[in-house]
């Protein structure tokens, strides 16, 4: 009896790590400067965590077909060089600029499936190659210059509806949406059952290779959102923009709970979370004051700390269901 | 009505016009050996008809056939009266031919519901999003009938094997089966999951569904199907009502035939000297206080159905699973705590099972392959490898058991023939000099000149003074190679034989758990008592 009960406690524990990680990270900030807890720093966190927060959102929904998308910095900022070029010749909304940047990103996550779940080549190579690819083609557009956008669409990104900075508003817009999808719709659950074991869904009719594609394109088009949320925010996009977002967005993603094996993983509250842990470290670190030099290892060493999580607890509750199978055998063999 | 002319109406019991299925002459090879020879019989609408057979009777092949997995080099299948096609598992699906595997295809990351429905989730009111609450409802109905009480809600990681089997077949029942077929659907069934299961059948039955099941339990099958169809060798040995058989009818028809000449006359003969001695090892849920001894010099066999825990036992006396309690002896001297090291340096050598993934690196070298592990053996002062002792080493190994490749020495073992490369394990263990090798399944998948002369190694060790443990599920080869036979049932030591106790019948029957009566020597299901 209380083994089933540690059992339960330890599923718990590694189900929600994610949580657990985010109440003690904070708390540990506001021990060391109780100005942490202060409303301004809350929204501060807040309006950062929507770029890499929209990033992590696509970037589940790669890890849950068991992928990997290292070009969303990349894509984001693309969308941004290609975008500022268009302004220059075309007048747009600014609800005209966001669709366009998604449209841009779509396409760029269109090639990446393409060459993932035609060519069968392995994400990893296939994103990291895109990286570069999808980079080299912006620099060579900006010249490595900034690129600049019109005040337009600055005061929109200034602006706040009820309150709420606007781009927490997309933010929150883009969670409650993929939340939908992947939990009240086929295709949302079906993108499970393809992390899982594409080898089991190809049997069970499922079109595996469809659902790879659209993985990268919902990934990339969220990309190209992401930048439309940076260029409101900052109106100006340096050479080095979205450089190592790919793997804060990985962090977030996989501190949230999705695995790095596929078929497991949420947005609401997986992304969410992962994003406000990631965004709160980063933060905080500014925050205490932490030597700038410092600041690279210390968000590396969080989420290296945090795939090994993501394995140990892999590992942990496999074991946790095998034992239980072992056991039931042995009562038939009784 | 001019049915006569149907190649179906002349196959055996019910004419074609009132069966559900029926099968016409089905031909298949692999490879030029034939797999299914003019395979004809059919199961009435409404009928539940037990298929039985040896493992590699072909059962598996001809099912795969009717999913649309294989296609038959010639043949014809009917399906109401219709010729039916299928092309691919889609298509049988769709023509409501529906399977229940013995390997379970579902995703315990989702939810019961979301496993029900996959690709059909009920429509909400909007038409892109799923209704929750109809698919739940749903569900229970699904779940109600095969009696699995549980929230659909919940996700199938927490399920235990047994509930996953039923909900397995569920997802069955949801496709509106015309013909179902339930490939060893009671394995990880107890046996009120197995009951209940039976009830669904029966019901399923009276409503004109047709049942074809398939498994090893003899008793099942007797008492639930009303057709026996016995496959041997690809061949349809006998159909008829099931009735007409008693179990050990069953298991005659299942087994008859004579031994060929494939295997050698016996130059070892097994001495007193124990080099090899399991000592009630036990680990709950796998295997249970087997106790068991092999002599210098002896082929000792072991036989069970697939899960009676012959590989389990193989994969803890050579230390790549823990055992809870127990000891090993290997040459005398116990083995504590053992690993793959640990039993490599006391003598121990294990061909696998799977030579693919645990057997042998298949991008390197033949010679590297068979150098690998003795290597500690080959090496001069701190880890330098003597090559060219290496090189003469692993050239004597591979000549010895008649490896036949271009170039051993450059050619990479993933492009050797299954025989060539099953050679090449056995000449690595040979290399380390072992005083046991465990062979499991050693000739899985090669063919009968290769088998031969694999046999005739284990015959050359074993005469060189290594006990050999063979591992097999033919028990042909067993009966060919071995001085004496171990049976192992649902994790536990059952019988033993000795070789002037042979007879493929009495130890099948003991591999099922049938009660026939047999020579006195060693008492049932107890080791213990033996070894007192």
């Amino acid at each position: 009896m209380s083994g089933l009960s540690k059992e339960s406690a330890q599923r718990f524990a590694l189900g929600n790590m994610s949580v657990i990680l985010l109440v003690a990270v904070f708390l540990l900030f506001v021990l060391l400067d109780p100005r942490f807890l202060s409303v301004q720093n809350l929204l501060n966190i807040g309006a950062q965590a929507s770029f890499i927060g929209i990033l992590a959102v696509g970037m589940t929904f790669v890890l849950l077909i068991a992928g990997i998308d290292l070009s969303v910095g990349a894509v984001a900022y693309l969308a941004a060089v290609l975008m500022s070029h268009l302004l220059r010749d075309v007048g747009m909304s600014v609800v005209g600029v966001a669709l366009a940047m998604i449209l841009i990103g779509a396409v760029a996550g269109f090639l990446n499936g393409a060459a993932t779940s035609l060519l069968r080549i392995t994400p990893f190579i296939v994103t990291l190659a895109a990286m570069g690819v999808y980079r080299g083609l912006a620099l060579g557009q900006s010249q490595s210059r900034e690129a600049n956008f019109p005040t337009e669409l600055i005061s929109v990104g200034a602006s706040r509806p009820l309150g709420v900075p606007m781009p927490l508003w997309i933010f929150v817009v883009v969670l409650i949406v993929a939340n939908v999808v992947l939990t009240r719709t086929s295709y949302g659950r079906q993108l499970y059952a393809v992390g899982r074991d594409a080898t089991e869904a190809t049997k069970a009719g499922l079109p595996v290779r469809r659902i790879t594609w659209s993985a990268y394109v919902v990934s990339g088009a969220l990309a190209g959102l992401a930048g439309f949320v940076s260029v409101i925010q900052m109106g100006t996009i340096v050479p080095a923009y979205g450089v190592g977002n790919e793997f804060d967005a990985i962090a977030a993603a996989v501190l949230g709970g999705a695995s790095l094996f596929g078929g497991r993983g949420t947005v609401l509250p997986g992304a969410l979370v992962g994003t406000l842990l990631v965004q709160t470290i980063a933060v905080g670190l500014v925050f205490t004051r932490v030597d700038l030099y410092l600041t690279p290892m210390v968000s590396a060493g969080v989420i290296f700390l945090a795939v090994v999580l993501d394995t140990l607890r892999t590992r942990r509750l496999d074991r946790l269901s095998r034992q239980r199978i072992r056991l039931e055998t042995a009562v038939l063999v009784e | 009505m001019t049915r006569e002319s149907d190649p179906a109406t002349r196959v055996s019991g019910i004419p074609a016009a009132v069966s559900r299925l029926a099968f016409a002459g089905i031909n298949k090879s692999f490879f030029g050996v034939r797999v299914l020879k003019d395979v004809s019989f059919t199961v009435g609408s409404g009928g539940i008809v037990g298929l039985i057979g040896e493992n590699g009777a072909g059962k598996s092949t001809l099912m795969n056939i009717l999913g649309g997995v294989l296609h038959a080099d010639s043949g014809e299948m009917f399906l109401d009266g219709e010729p039916y096609t299928p092309d691919n598992p889609k298509t049988a699906d769709a023509a409501g031919v529906v399977f229940v595997h013995q390997e379970l295809n579902l995703f315990d990351n989702l939810s019961i519901a979301d496993n029900l429905f996959l690709r059909t989730q009920p429509r909400g009111v909007v038409p892109p999003f799923i209704s929750r609450s109809r698919a739940v409802s749903r569900a229970r109905e699904l779940l109600d009938r095969v009696g699995l009480n549980r929230d659909p809600r919940l996700t199938v990681d927490h399920l235990s094997p047994g509930e996953r089997q039923q909900l397995e077949i569920a997802k069955a029942l949801g496709r509106d089966p015309r013909l179902l077929i339930l490939d060893e659907p009671t394995t990880s069934l107890t046996t009120r999951e197995s009951g209940r299961l039976f009830e669904v059948m029966r019901e399923l039955a009276a409503q004109d569904v047709s049942i074809i099941y398939i498994s090893h339990i003899l008793e099942d099958v007797r008492d639930l199907s009303d057709q026996l169809v016995v496959l041997r060798d690809g061949s349809v040995v006998v159909t008829g009502p099931t009735n007409q058989f008693g179990i050990d009818g069953m298991v005659r028809h299942m087994v008859g035939r004579d031994l060929g000449q494939m295997y050698p006359d016996r130059k070892a003969a097994p001495t007193a000297d124990v080099v090899l001695d399991v000592r009630g090892v036990t680990e709950p849920g796998m295997i249970k206080d087997v106790i068991l001894r092999v002599h210098r010099g002896e082929v000792v066999g072991l036989f069970g159905l697939m899960g009676a825990g012959r590989t389990e036992l193989a994969r803890i006396v050579f230390g790549l699973d823990r055992h809870s309690s127990g000891e090993i002896h290997v040459a005398g001297r116990p083995v504590a705590k053992i690993t793959p090291r640990k039993a490599i340096r006391s003598g121990l050598a294990l061909v696998t099972e799977d030579r693919r993934t645990e057997g042998l690196f298949m991008e390197s070298t033949v010679e590297d392959n068979v150098a690998m592990a003795a290597l500690p053996r080959l090496t001069v002062g701190p880890g330098v490898i003597n090559d060219r002792r290496l090189a003469r080493l692993a050239q004597g190994a591979w000549e010895n058991v008649g490896l036949r490749a271009a170039n051993p020495r450059r050619q990479a073992v993933k492009s050797l023939s299954g025989g060539n490369q099953q050679k090449a394990v056995i000449a690595k263990w040979i290399l380390t000099e072992p005083d046991v090798l465990i062979l499991d399944e050693p000739t899985r998948g090669i063919d009968v000149g290769a088998k031969a002369e694999i046999y005739r190694l284990v015959d050359d060790l074993a005469a060189g003074g290594a006990g050999i443990l063979m591992i097999s599920s033919e028990l042909d080869e067993l009966l060919g190679t071995c001085d004496r036979l171990i049976v192992m049932r649902q994790g536990e030591v059952v019988r033993e034989f000795a070789r002037a106790q042979f007879d493929a019948t009495t130890i099948l029957s003991a591999a099922f758990g049938q009660d026939v009566p047999s020579p006195p020597t060693t008492p049932r299901r107890n080791g213990r008592e033996r070894s007192e």
